[in-house]
């Protein structure tokens, strides 16, 4: 199975909202606490190892390219 | 006590051996000279002169060393000692364990049970002091004519010819030289072989310091592994507990980086630490010490002429009982290669794929006592904050309790190996090739029970044809043992396990190794597919 990147949910502003209401309210020690468990609890469901690789890789391919866009902007 | 000096489980005689008087170019030449007499280096001398080598045994020191050091030994360990002759005597003096409980703080997050099901003859481990171990095999070695054990005699020097080694031995005595077909180093973590071989290797090197102490009380705690994180005695760090024969519990503690590693071996510094561990003062030390560890492998298990087994060849941290267990592994796979290729009944390359299916199994258990260790002792605030999320899942889920890495314990290495020959017919369970054999209880044709492991001891350790009746029988090749179950006069399954763990069929057969691995299973053997197997297995193709 590969990763899925089509949008999955019916309504994906809920599942955002989901997210961000968890972490209202947290302070940042706290909400990475709780992406820690996110993320592992999620992983599991997957329970799959290659579209867990593929999710590390396509978020760290976002994330370089996010700070290198973020360099670009302040020079 | 360690610290205390010198002491030691058992003390044996340095005697002067002819081969000390011989001229300079007249030196005794010996088909094997295996180096280090820990329970790598004697279970394989044992094991080769079972298989009617003639081997010296060269040991630096002249006793067993204190201190408990490894203690658990694995189910494929005790079923290898079984072929040796002194599996019984470790198990009757062992601690057998198989249930192991993990605790976060003050509670207990889990427990696992290493061996689930009945009907294998030996527990998933015991327990047993590595001393006590090497005593038993020292003891296996003087019944047997074909070992030479040389106590007090120090390996300093190694040339490499074409077709053997000659070794400058150190004795009280002064200098001797002694040649070799083969020389094993079984010389341990610090290896002088491999500095002679100039084959040092790096690896990584774990900061984290362990005090582990052996502690004699009479307490009735159950016989299981209980393993810690964070405990109430012991903030922040890990501790491990351990029952060992002779009313001693072995005690790991984690301690931090920056210990002081004198300061912390002091008994006054370790006694209060265990005393609220353990909830009582009710105790004495026998033995403490220090360690920090590397977990690294040798590239090539073979230079020339000499043979790298057991620690000198590759180091893993401690949790997950691997080292000894490993180091023994070693030995049950190279012994069966290098009598062959002494006795000219499979080319020297063969040797080859000892370095092959050990250096492989040596990746995997650095690679799973990395990801202990790692787990014991996160490296950076997010490591430490994914462990703390595991643990807190495992509260209340499966999935986070298998998270838990406590330390992953010793199960045989699965090899991909040129010996094997895949799988051509369907199977939907049992061994595949390149697997350790697995156990289960048989009736033998005297009507004896008895198990699998048994009964492969009994047709000689050696290549085995394991067949279920009522197939078109094959005879098996000569030399090559056979374990016929389900027929008149055969081995019967009397738990049925036998065919549960090995997927058969009437007909099927799996043709073993020598070292109990699986090398071709069949569906429908024939003579022609078989030769074929026993050729690959044996390095003849």
């Amino acid at each position: 199975m590969a990763l899925s990147t089509r949008s999955n949910f019916a309504k994906p502003d809920d599942a955002f909202r989901a997210v961000v209401e968890a972490h209202r309210g947290l302070s940042d020690e706290q909400s990475t606490d709780l992406d820690a468990a996110l993320v592992l609890i999620l992983a599991n469901h997957i329970g799959d190892i290659d579209v867990l690789r593929e999710a590390i890789a396509l978020a760290q391919r976002r994330m370089a390219e996010a700070s290198q866009q973020q360099q670009q902007q302040q020079q | 006590m360690a610290q205390s000096g010198f002491q030691s489980k058992a003390q044996f005689g340095y005697r002067r051996h002819a081969d000390q008087d011989r001229a300079a170019g007249s030196i005794s030449e010996y088909p094997v000279v295996v180096v280090g007499a820990g329970p790598v280096g004697l279970s394989l001398a044992i094991d080769l002169a079972q298989r009617g080598q003639g081997v010296v045994l060269l040991d630096d020191a002249d006793r067993i060393g204190e201190g408990s050091r490894a203690i658990c030994f694995s189910k494929r360990s005790l079923e290898y000692w079984d072929r040796l002759g002194i599996g019984s005597r470790m198990v009757d003096k062992g601690v057998v364990w198989s249930v192991g409980k993990i605790f976060h703080g003050a509670s207990q997050l889990y427990q696992f049970d290493l061996l689930p099901e009945q009907g294998h003859k030996r527990p998933a481990f015991i327990n047993l002091q590595q001393f006590h171990a090497e005593a038993y095999l020292v003891d296996r070695v003087q019944e047997l004519a074909g070992v030479d054990l040389r106590w007090r005699n120090k390996v300093i020097g190694l040339e490499q010819r074409n077709d053997h080694a000659i070794l400058t031995v150190e004795t009280p005595d002064g200098p001797y030289r002694i040649g070799a077909n083969y020389v094993v180093a079984c010389d341990g973590a610090r290896s002088l072989l491999r500095q002679l071989a100039g084959a040092e290797f790096a690896g990584k090197v774990f900061e984290d310091k362990f005090l582990i102490a052996d502690v004699r009380m009479t307490a009735e705690f159950p016989t299981e592994r209980w393993f810690w994180f964070d405990p109430p005695f012991h903030a922040g760090r890990s501790a491990l507990l351990h029952k060992q024969p002779d009313d001693i519990w072995r005690i790991d503690l984690q301690l931090n980086p920056d210990a002081d590693p004198v300061a912390e071996k002091l008994p006054e510094n370790v006694r209060p630490r265990i005393a609220r561990m353990l909830g009582h003062e009710q105790f004495d030390f026998e033995w403490i010490s220090l360690y920090k560890f590397q977990c690294r492998r040798m590239d090539k298990f073979i230079h020339g002429r000499v043979i790298f087994a057991g620690d000198a060849a590759h180091q893993v941290s401690p949790f997950g009982a691997r080292g000894a267990n490993s180091g023994l592994e070693d030995a049950e796979n190279l012994a069966w290669k290098l009598d062959r290729v002494l006795r000219k009944a499979s080319p020297a390359t063969l040797l080859e794929s000892y370095h092959v299916e050990r250096s492989a199994a040596a990746d995997e258990n650095i690679r799973e006592s990395t990801r202990s260790t790692d787990f014991m002792a996160p490296r950076t605030r997010q490591e430490a904050r994914l462990r703390k999320a595991v643990l807190s899942l495992a509260r209340e889920t499966e999935f986070g309790q298998r998270m838990v890495n406590g330390g992953r314990l010793s199960v045989p290495s699965i090899y991909d190996s040129p010996l094997s020959t895949p799988d051509r017919d369907t199977w939907r369970g049992g061994p595949r090739p390149g697997a350790s054999m697995l156990d289960a209880p048989v009736t033998t044709p005297a009507g004896e029970p008895a198990f699998l492991t048994d009964a492969f001891i009994k047709c000689g350790t050696r290549f085995t044809l394991l067949e279920f009746s009522n197939g078109a029988a094959v005879d098996p090749p000569d030399g090559v043992g056979l374990i016929r179950v389900g027929g008149e006069g055969d081995f019967s399954d009397s738990a049925g396990l036998v065919a549960v763990r090995y997927d058969a069929e009437p007909g099927s057969a799996y043709l073993l190794r020598p070292d109990g691995y699986v090398a071709a299973r069949f569906r429908h053997p024939t003579r022609t597919g078989l030769d074929a197997a026993l050729a690959r297995a044996a390095g003849n193709n």
